[in-house]
C-alpha cells in the first residue's frame, strides 16, 4: 500500500545556531530567525477547530510542525466513578453525554452491555429498534462530522446542508424518545416507549430527502480542487499504524483495515442486514472523508431494511423479576408497589461477574467494561471511548504538516471532547 | 463485503479552479431560489414562531408536580423521585395533611417540595418511577431566571405548572 507521506527530518538545530552566529558575526542584524529557535504554540483548548476543548501543544519550526502533543481532559467529569455510585438505570442519562452527537447510539451500548452482564437478549422488535437508533445516530453524527470537517477547510455552505438534515434527525429523536439532544431512551431491558405512529412517515421522509441532500454535499465537495488540496495527502495512517494505535470506526476503516464490528461480532441482528463496509486505501484525510460518505449511504440502506420489516411483538425482555411492572399495575396492586419500590431503589438483581461489550458507534468502537459484585450497582465501570484512541495518533501523524493542514487533520479524525475526556 | 472508496481523479475542467466555483454557486443559488419561493423553510424565527405544536405527547421538559381531577394534591412525599433523581435535583421535606381532612390520617403530602432546575438534567426518571403519577415532565423548555434562588422551583411554582391531570390512582375514588 502507497504511503504517501514523507518521514519528517528533524532540522538540525545546532547547525543552524551555528549558521545563523556566523551570520551575525559578519555585521548582519535581524537575523533572530535564523537561530533555530523552535516556537512552541498553544492551540486550544478553546479554538473553532479543535471541536470542544482539546489542548494541541505544537511545536513549530516556521510553519511546519515538529512535535504535537494532544492535552486531554479539560472536559473530565468523572462519569466512571459516577456510575460506581448509581444503579444501572440511573447512568443511562450520562451515557448521552458521551459522544453527545450520538446519544442514541450510546444509551444502546451501554443498554446491551449491562443486559450482557445479566444474560438477556432483546425480543427481535426491541433489536431492531435498537438498529434503528443506532443508524439513525450514524447518520447525524456523520453528518455533523462531515459539516465541521468542511467548514475546517473553508467550505461553510456544506456545515449549514448537513444542519438542515441533522435537523430532521432531532425531530425524529423527539419523536422516539421526548426529547431532541438528551435522548436517554433505552433501559436496561429494554426502552423507555415503543415507536409511536408519527414516526414512521416521518422517517421515510426523511430518508427519500437524505439521500439527494447528501449527493448534493457529495457534488460540492468530492470533486472540489480546493478541497481535495487540502485533504489529500495530508495525515496519511498507515494501515500498521492505524491497527498499532487502536484506532476504531471510520478512522480505521479509512486506512484500508477492513474491521467493523457490526461484522465482525455482530450485535443486535446485524448480521440480518445487508450492507457493506467501505473501506479506505490510502488512509489520508481525503480517504476517511469518503468513507463516511459511504457510510451514512449505507445506513439508509440498513434503515430502510430495518423499517421493511419491523417485527412485531414485545420491547423488553421477559424477566419480571428484574423489570419494573407496568405503571397500570403500579397504580392498582400491591404487590407491584412494593416490587416497583425494591426494583428502583436496590437496582437489577446483576449477578457477580465481569463483562465488556463494544458496539459499533459513529466515532469507533465504543466499549463498555463492568466489573459487577452482584447487585444493583456496578463495582467499576470502565468506557473505552473511541475518540479518546482515536486521538492518540496525532503525536504521530500531524509532524511535518504545515499548521493549517493540522486543522484538517482534526477535522478528519473527527472526536468529540465528551466522549474522549468523560 | 468490504469495498474500496473510489477515489474521483479530477478531469482537467475540474483541476481549474473556476468551474468548480462556478458548479458550487449553482448549487447554493438553487438553494435560495427555492428559499425564496418559500418551497424550503429551514429558519424558525423563535420565539415568534414556536415548534411547541409538534411537540409529542411525551416530550420532556420541565418537572411539575400534578393534582388530580378534584385539585387535591397527588404527591405523598414517598421520596423515590429523590432518590432516583441522578443529579440529586429533587429536594422533598416530608409532611402531614392538614388536620380537618378526611385523609390526614393515612395520607401524607409534601411540606416542601424543590426541583433545583439549574441540575435538572430533563431524563425523565421521576416521572417514571413516581407511584403516585404526582410528577410529570410538561411542555416548558424554556426556564430561566435572574439568580439562583430563581432557578429552584418551589412546591406552588411546580402546582402551577403542572395543572391537573386525569390519572389511575384510586386511593381517592370511593367505590374503589
Amino acid at each position: 500500500m502507497a504511503v504517501t507521506s514523507q518521514p519528517f527530518e528533524q532540522p538540525d538545530t545546532l547547525t543552524k545556531t551555528q549558521a545563523a552566529l556566523q551570520h551575525l558575526a559578519a555585521g548582519n542584524s535581524g537575523a533572530s530567525d535564523l537561530l533555530g529557535e523552535k516556537l512552541v504554540l498553544n492551540m486550544g483548548p478553546s479554538h473553532p477547530a479543535t471541536h470542544g476543548v482539546l489542548r494541541l501543544v505544537l511545536e513549530l519550526d516556521g510553519e511546519v510542525i515538529t512535535k504535537a502533543t494532544p492535552d486531554v481532559g479539560y472536559l473530565h467529569r468523572g462519569d466512571e466513578k459516577i456510575a460506581e455510585n448509581m444503579t444501572y438505570n440511573q447512568f443511562v442519562p450520562y451515557t448521552d453525554r458521551l459522544d453527545y452527537l450520538a446519544p442514541l447510539a450510546n444509551n444502546v451500548a451501554y443498554a446491551m452491555a449491562v443486559e450482557k452482564l445479566m444474560g438477556w437478549e432483546l425480543p427481535p422488535r426491541g433489536q431492531a429498534i435498537r438498529v434503528i437508533c443506532c443508524e439513525l445516530a450514524r447518520i447525524s453524527s456523520h453528518l455533523l462530522g462531515l459539516g465541521a470537517f468542511a467548514m475546517d477547510t473553508g467550505a461553510m455552505t456544506v456545515f449549514l446542508y448537513t444542519f438542515t438534515e441533522r435537523e430532521k434527525i432531532y425531530n425524529l429523536c423527539e419523536v422516539i424518545s421526548g426529547a431532541r439532544f438528551t435522548t436517554s431512551y433505552t433501559r436496561i431491558g429494554g426502552m423507555t416507549r415503543d415507536l409511536q405512529e408519527p414516526f414512521f412517515p416521518m422517517v421515510h421522509k426523511f430518508l427519500d430527502e437524505f439521500i439527494p441532500s447528501l449527493d448534493e454535499v457529495d457534488n460540492l465537495l468530492s470533486r472540489n480542487r480546493i478541497f481535495v488540496d487540502r485533504t489529500k495527502d495530508v495525515g496519511a495512517i498507515s494501515k500498521e499504524d492505524a491497527i498499532s494505535y487502536g484506532l476504531t470506526g471510520p478512522n480505521l476503516r479509512g486506512s484500508g483495515v477492513d474491521h467493523d464490528l457490526r461484522k465482525k461480532h455482530p450485535y443486535l441482528g446485524y448480521e440480518k442486514y445487508d450492507f457493506d463496509v467501505p473501506i479506505g486505501s490510502a488512509g489520508d484525510c481525503y480517504d476517511r472523508y469518503l468513507c463516511r460518505v459511504e457510510e451514512m449511504r449505507q445506513s439508509v440502506k440498513i434503515l430502510r431494511q430495518v423499517l421493511d420489516k419491523l417485527p412485531k411483538g414485545p420491547i423488553t425482555v421477559s424477566d419480571p423479576k428484574n423489570l419494573p411492572p407496568a405503571k397500570t399495575e403500579v397504580m392498582t396492586k400491591m404487590e407491584e408497589l412494593i416490587h416497583h419500590f425494591i426494583l428502583h431503589t436496590e437496582g437489577i438483581k446483576a449477578p457477580p461477574g465481569e463483562v465488556y461489550f463494544a458496539a459499533e458507534n459513529p466515532k469507533g468502537e465504543l466499549g463498555f467494561y463492568i466489573n459487577s459484585k452482584g447487585g444493583g450497582v456496578p463495582h467499576r465501570l470502565k468506557i473505552r471511548a473511541p475518540s479518546f484512541v482515536n486521538l492518540s495518533i496525532l503525536p504521530k501523524i500531524v509532524p511535518g504538516h504545515l499548521m493549517s493542514d493540522v486543522v484538517a487533520i482534526l477535522g478528519s479524525l473527527d472526536f468529540v471532547m465528551g466522549e474522549s475526556d468523560r | 463485503m468490504a469495498y474500496t472508496v473510489r477515489r474521483p481523479n479530477l478531469t482537467f475542467w475540474e483541476k481549474l479552479y473556476l468551474p468548480n466555483i462556478v458548479a458550487g454557486l449553482a448549487i447554493t443559488f438553487n438553494h435560495l431560489k427555492k428559499m425564496l419561493k418559500g418551497e424550503t423553510k429551514v429558519v424558525m424565527q423563535y420565539p415568534e414562531e414556536k415548534w411547541d405544536a409538534q411537540l409529542p405527547e411525551y416530550y420532556r421538559g420541565a418537572p411539575t408536580l400534578v393534582t388530580d381531577e378534584h385539585g387535591r394534591e397527588r404527591c405523598v412525599s414517598c421520596q423515590l423521585c429523590e432518590f432516583i433523581c441522578p443529579p440529586r435535583a429533587i429536594k422533598i421535606t416530608p409532611g402531614s395533611l392538614p388536620t380537618d381532612s378526611k385523609f390526614a390520617k393515612v395520607e401524607k403530602a409534601p411540606q416542601a417540595f424543590d426541583i433545583d432546575m439549574s441540575r435538572c438534567i430533563y431524563c425523565g426518571l421521576c416521572e417514571e418511577v413516581c407511584p403516585e403519577q404526582a410528577i410529570y415532565l410538561r411542555k416548558d423548555y424554556a426556564v430561566t431566571g435572574e439568580s439562583r434562588a430563581d432557578m429552584v422551583h418551589h412546591k406552588a411554582k411546580l402546582y402551577e405548572l403542572g395543572g391537573s391531570m386525569p390519572g389511575l390512582v384510586h386511593k381517592w375514588n370511593p367505590d374503589k
